[in-house]
């Protein structure tokens, strides 16, 4: 999936399938966040293909290990997003069941 | 108001008299054109977000991302919660974020919808093809993640599929009926029709269409929770005579391949709007401006000399139609933002998950892909 020329690591695009903007578009933005990549963008080469291509060029390290880097910390963002939403929902919940009739029909999970 | 937002409304400023910039932090012009999009009369301006890590490099303000201070900024608050609807603020995240997981709620999502119907008899009006593709878009409340995907080469079973029945007749002499979704009946055992071409007299079990190993209520989770849909969805009509006899089956699937299968009803954000005033607007003006605004985003405030001054009460209501700065004069004195981080998430759940389920499952799905590529290159 990685295409890069010999030798030159720094630079490199990556062919992921199956996948489209959802993960390109999150993946440029962290990416682009990283001050380690000089430069990053993403194409769908053609919208029947489930194929998107990422373009990675860094300042020195491995594009491979910036990418990695990159969902890692998107991963972690979305951990995080996961752990407040749950949280502000239970307080939510909490805040409501004790003023509301009506909350026995929100706890439906 | 400030130095720096007097400076930015107010007319021309020599250079020479700006404060200093303090180092590590944006001058205020730059920080609004980061943070908002300008609503103009004529269009939206500055509505990119700047992404790229060394963007005000150049004034020492470094832009990339700090794990800790997303975590500081990250703020969500739900606003309404219901069993099928919610709506929250969700705080210090980039639109690509927001997008990818409105994206993958609409279609990536896995619930249950039915695929596969075998009709026996359908004798109304409506053709078998467009009763079928109805059927399809009939919400199944029964939480996806009980069940797996029916792969090509699987032979349906309990783990797989759910089956239901519809055999409803209006008789002679009967007025007209319609025939509702609630008429779908369960059957936890599986397909009761038997399949003609196996000839299989050797076999002491007659073959149907599915291949159930044990009955779906005795499972745990449907034995005292009938799996059921969506009541009330009108699916055809009967005139007197006739009969629809037809067996449906449902399977796992993700909206991708087909909107029934998106578990949203629809699923949107709008970004936060802000109304600012640049200067006081009082007496006959703040009347009119009240009145301009179709969204009653304006009050009036009495001030102690019997004045009035018009205030922003509800900028959240604004609908940024833009009525409030049309004319030229009104453009100068109120200015429309959209804040870019700040989304007004809204999920309506077609009910096979409650809507705060949804978007956790949704996030999970995205941390899936990110570990996909993670070992993918590893
Ligand atoms: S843009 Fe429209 S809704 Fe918003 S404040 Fe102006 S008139 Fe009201």
């Amino acid at each position: 999936m990685e295409h890069a020329s010999f030798g030159d690591e720094r630079n490199a695009t990556f062919g992921i399938t199956e996948e489209d903007h959802t993960l390109a578009n999150s993946l440029r933005f962290t990416l682009n966040q990283d001050p380690r990549v000089i430069f990053c963008g993403y194409s769908i080469p053609h919208p029947s293909d489930a194929k998107v291509n990422i373009r990675v060029q860094t300042t020195g390290e491995p594009a491979r290990e910036v990418l990695k880097d990159s969902c890692q910390d998107l991963m972690l963002m979305c951990q995080h997003v996961r752990g407040s939403f749950d949280k502000a929902v239970a307080d939510f919940k909490k805040n409501n069941s004790s003023n509301k009739q009506s909350s026995k029909d929100m706890d439906t999970d | 108001m400030s130095d720096a937002e007097s400076m930015m409304h107010g007319g021309f400023v020599s250079a020479l008299d700006l404060p200093d910039v303090p180092s590590s932090k944006l001058p205020h012009h730059l920080d609004l054109r980061r943070t908002r999009v300008l609503c103009n009369s004529v269009a939206p301006d500055n509505t990119d977000t700047v992404q790229y890590s060394g963007a005000y490099a150049s004034m020492g303000v470094d832009n990339s991302l700090r794990l800790d201070d997303f975590r500081n900024n990250f703020k969500v608050n739900v606003n309404r919660l219901t069993a099928d609807e919610m709506e929250f603020d969700m705080v210090g995240v980039d639109p690509s974020l927001a997008n990818a997981f409105r994206r993958i709620l609409l279609a990536e999502l896995p619930t249950m919808a039915i695929e596969k119907v075998f009709i026996a008899n359908n004798t109304s009006v409506i053709q078998d093809e467009v009763l079928a593709h109805r059927l399809g878009l009939v919400p199944i409340i029964v939480d996806p993640r009980h069940f797996d995907y029916l792969s090509e080469n699987d032979r349906p079973n309990e783990k797989n599929t759910i089956v239901f029945k519809l055999h409803v007749r209006c008789k002679k002499g009967d007025p007209r009926g319609t025939v509702k979704s609630d008429e779908l009946r369960w059957l936890p055992k599986g397909s009761e029709f038997l399949k003609e071409s196996g000839a299989s007299a050797s076999n002491t079990k007659a073959e149907t269409y599915t291949s159930f190993n044990f009955s779906q209520d005795s499972m745990p989770e449907f034995s005292d929770n009938p799996i059921g849909v969506s009541p009330g969805i009108i699916v055809a009509k009967l005139a007197p005579g006739q009969e629809i006899e037809l067996e449906a089956h449902a399977v796992k699937g993700i909206g991708k391949t087909h909107a029934k299968w998106s578990p949203v009803a629809t699923c949107w954000y709008r970004m936060l709007p802000e109304v600012v005033l640049n200067e006081d607007i009082k007496g006959d003006m703040a009347e009119e401006l009240v009145k301009k605004c179709p969204a009653s985003v304006f009050d009036i405030e009495e001030l102690a000399n019997g004045k009035k001054r018009a205030t922003v009460a509800r900028p959240r209501a604004c609908t940024l139609c833009r009525e409030c700065v049309r004319d030229d004069e009104w453009e100068r004195r109120i200015s429309l933002c959209r804040v870019k981080d700040h989304f007004i998430f809204t999920i309506e759940s077609v009910g096979a998950l409650p809507p705060e389920v949804l978007f956790t499952e949704a996030v999970k799905i995205l941390e899936d892909k990110c570990e996909r590529v993670i070992s993918d290159l590893s």
